[in-house]
């Protein structure tokens, strides 16, 4: 079943009098249970690729199709409805709220969707425990290591069963031993709980823990096919 | 949508954060309610203190003065000349429509004995209908009667001043007391009026028959004089007309010409104070403006500090929009923010204003009323600039791109 499909998405910014092709003529399909790399130097589109497809950008043209609904021309509030229901983001830089719990970190997501908070507690602690994080939920960020924190973020786009998780090169901030932890991690919930992920990351050893390798360039598709182990 | 208990607890979260400048933004706030409650309760106390006195005067009151001498050309003040009589005062009660009730005075200072007690005090012969005209009532015995007056009784009724000063704790009626060494039986005691709008003791007086005054205590050399005339008019809206029959009337009696001046002044006491309780009204009226001035200025400031929480919290933002937060639960986050800062600013302001203002009381010896509509309305009123002043940052931040929220260093 494809999950994501993009059709000619092109996205054109203007800098100053030049006219900067982020984005190109992509056409991309993506099948739920997919684990899918996306790589390229910087500048070659693929940041750009992700918000589109994250729905916190829209296409200049072109259309793009989510869980088969067409998102590119959503409502500023529409388009945050769909991130809340479908896509779990992980950042390099985690992204969590300073000085707030795990927990509360775990929560955040479920505030915009009319969880009550029973319900989101208890499913904060649970996503909390699936990664690991039992006894930490009281611990804020600054009390926790850079894996713990990946862990946390994970925890959160997990929270609202989110079909897909759209990771932003997430062991960036990481070391090796850490690093492959987190890339074993998606691995398991890719396998185990059939959530489909896309990876930004220009590290080939960490591509390498993905079935598929979509490598971008000046905002075109230049290869897209199995990864090589 | 964000529920709002959930958006509470983030705001106060955030403002615990940076307690020293949320404390500090709240005292524009708390400085502003505890100003305006603590005006309006100056300015009600003195308008209500002022509206007592009128009360204690009688209400619809005019009082008519004798005129000045003109001595060698040098003129003497109000009262210098006794121009007025008892055959005046029941002129005016007889053909001046506007008035209701007329009670001639005839009143000097004179020593009071009772037994081995003695006071100085004011002696004011006068008619039955003086307790009327000055809505005064009697706490024991009873008023002159007509054939006191006719049959120049030597009776009288005591203010409680002068009972507390003779009798102490005794009881004064059908006691016998001296004025002047004439020997008059207390048939009376009136009720206290307490101080008047010029601080004098209402309550140290002596009433005496008028004619008793006249022959016995202030012997006059033409008989009939009276000091003044107090005259109650049929209601406020008569007071003016009452005021022009009675000049009128008067020119008429004392035959005074189309030039010439009168010789005797009608004051309208009433309408004086009236003024006077107007004035007061307006002036409360600018202290409260002037303290909602800086009730504004905290809302300034707290518009300036949502406006830099914003920015420090730019991040954030992008993190609540990327996982699903809409443009009003952003911009709900923030107003409740700003509300929750001025309403707990205005709450610590009541109580600081109450205090304020109990305080003011106590030591300042100012009349002071706390009202429950100025609590209300400051609170109120706190309430309206949290969502005014909020509301611009709220919508600021609700506007952010979540990517460049989100990549905000």
């Amino acid at each position: 079943m494809t999950l994501i499909e993009t059709n000619e998405l092109k996205k054109i910014y203007l800098l100053g009098e030049n006219e900067v092709r982020a984005l190109d003529n992509v056409s991309l399909k993506i099948n739920t249970g997919e684990f899918v790399a996306v790589m390229g130097p910087s500048g070659s589109g693929k940041s750009t690729f992700m918000n589109v497809i994250g729905c916190l950008d829209e296409p200049t043209s072109g259309r793009y199709l989510l869980d088969g609904i067409d998102v590119s021309k959503m409502e500023r509030d529409a388009l945050a409805q769909i991130r809340n229901k479908k896509i779990g983001f992980v950042f390099q830089g985690f992204n969590l709220l300073p000085r707030t719990s795990a927990l509360e970190n775990v929560e955040v997501p479920m505030l915009y969707n009319n969880t009550p908070p029973r319900q989101r507690k208890d499913r904060a602690m649970w996503a909390l425990k699936a990664l690991g994080l039992e006894g930490r939920e009281h611990h804020h960020p600054s009390q926790l290591s850079g894996g713990q924190q990946q862990r946390v973020a994970i925890a959160r786009a997990l929270v609202n069963d989110a079909p897909l998780i759209l990771a932003d090169e997430p062991t960036g901030n990481l070391d090796t031993k850490t690093s492959v932890e987190i890339m074993e991690l998606f691995v398991r919930l890719n396998e185990e709980n059939k959530i489909t992920i896309v990876l930004v990351t220009h590290e080939t050893d960490i591509a390498s823990f993905s079935q598929r390798t979509i490598r971008f360039l000046d905002g075109h598709v230049i290869s897209d096919k199995a990864t090589k182990r | 949508m964000i529920s709002i208990p959930s958006t509470f607890k983030i705001s106060l979260r955030a403002l615990r954060v940076n307690k020293m400048r949320s404390a500090l933004t709240m005292l524009g706030i708390i400085i502003g309610v505890a100003a305006v409650i603590t005006m309006i309760a100056v300015g009600k106390g003195t308008s209500e203190k002022l509206s007592q006195q009128i009360a204690t005067v009688g209400s619809n009151m005019i009082i008519v003065l004798p005129g000045s001498t003109t001595a060698g050309g040098i003129r003497g003040g109000f009262g210098t000349q006794m121009t007025l009589t008892r055959a005046d005062a029941e002129a005016i009660e007889r053909e001046c429509s506007a008035v209701l009730l007329v009670a001639p005075v005839l009143n000097g200072v004179a020593q009071v004995v009772y037994g081995n007690q003695n006071w100085s005090t004011g002696v004011y012969g006068t008619t039955e209908a003086m307790l009327e005209v000055r809505d005064w009532g009697l706490v024991a015995g009873r008023n002159f009667t007509e054939q006191d007056i006719r049959n120049s009784t030597k009776v009288c009724l005591l203010g409680q001043t002068v009972v507390d000063k003779l009798f102490g704790g005794m009881d004064p009626l059908q006691q016998t007391i001296r004025i002047k060494k004439v020997p008059f039986t207390v048939i009376g005691i009136l009720e206290s009026k307490g101080q008047s709008v010029i601080g004098q003791d209402q309550d140290d007086v002596i009433f005496i028959p008028l004619t008793t005054a006249q022959k016995r205590i202030f012997g006059t050399t033409m008989p009939g004089m009276v000091r003044t005339i107090a005259v109650k008019a049929r209601s406020a809206q008569d007071l003016n007309r009452a005021e022009e029959q009675i000049t009128q009337l008067l020119r008429q009696r004392h035959r005074i010409g189309p030039n010439q001046e009168d010789d005797f002044s009608v004051r309208n006491l009433t309408q004086m104070l009236d003024l006077a309780q107007q004035a007061s009204k307006a002036m409360a009226l600018l202290l409260a403006a002037i303290a909602s001035i800086s009730l504004l200025v905290g809302g300034i400031g707290i518009m300036n500090i949502m406006l830099v929480s914003v920015t420090e919290r730019t991040r954030e933002i992008g993190i609540r929009m990327a996982v699903g937060a809409k443009t009003w639960d952003i911009r709900l986050q923030f107003i409740i923010e700003a509300i929750t800062l001025s309403l707990i600013g205005g709450m610590i302001g009541i109580v600081l204003g109450v205090i304020v203002t109990k305080f003011l009381s106590a030591f300042a010896n100012l009349t002071t009323v706390i009202s429950p509509f100025a609590v209300i309305l400051s609170f109120g009123f706190s309430g309206l600039v949290g969502i005014f002043f909020g509301f611009y940052p709220a919508y600021k931040a609700s506007l952010l791109n979540p990517i460049d929220a989100l990549r905000y260093e």
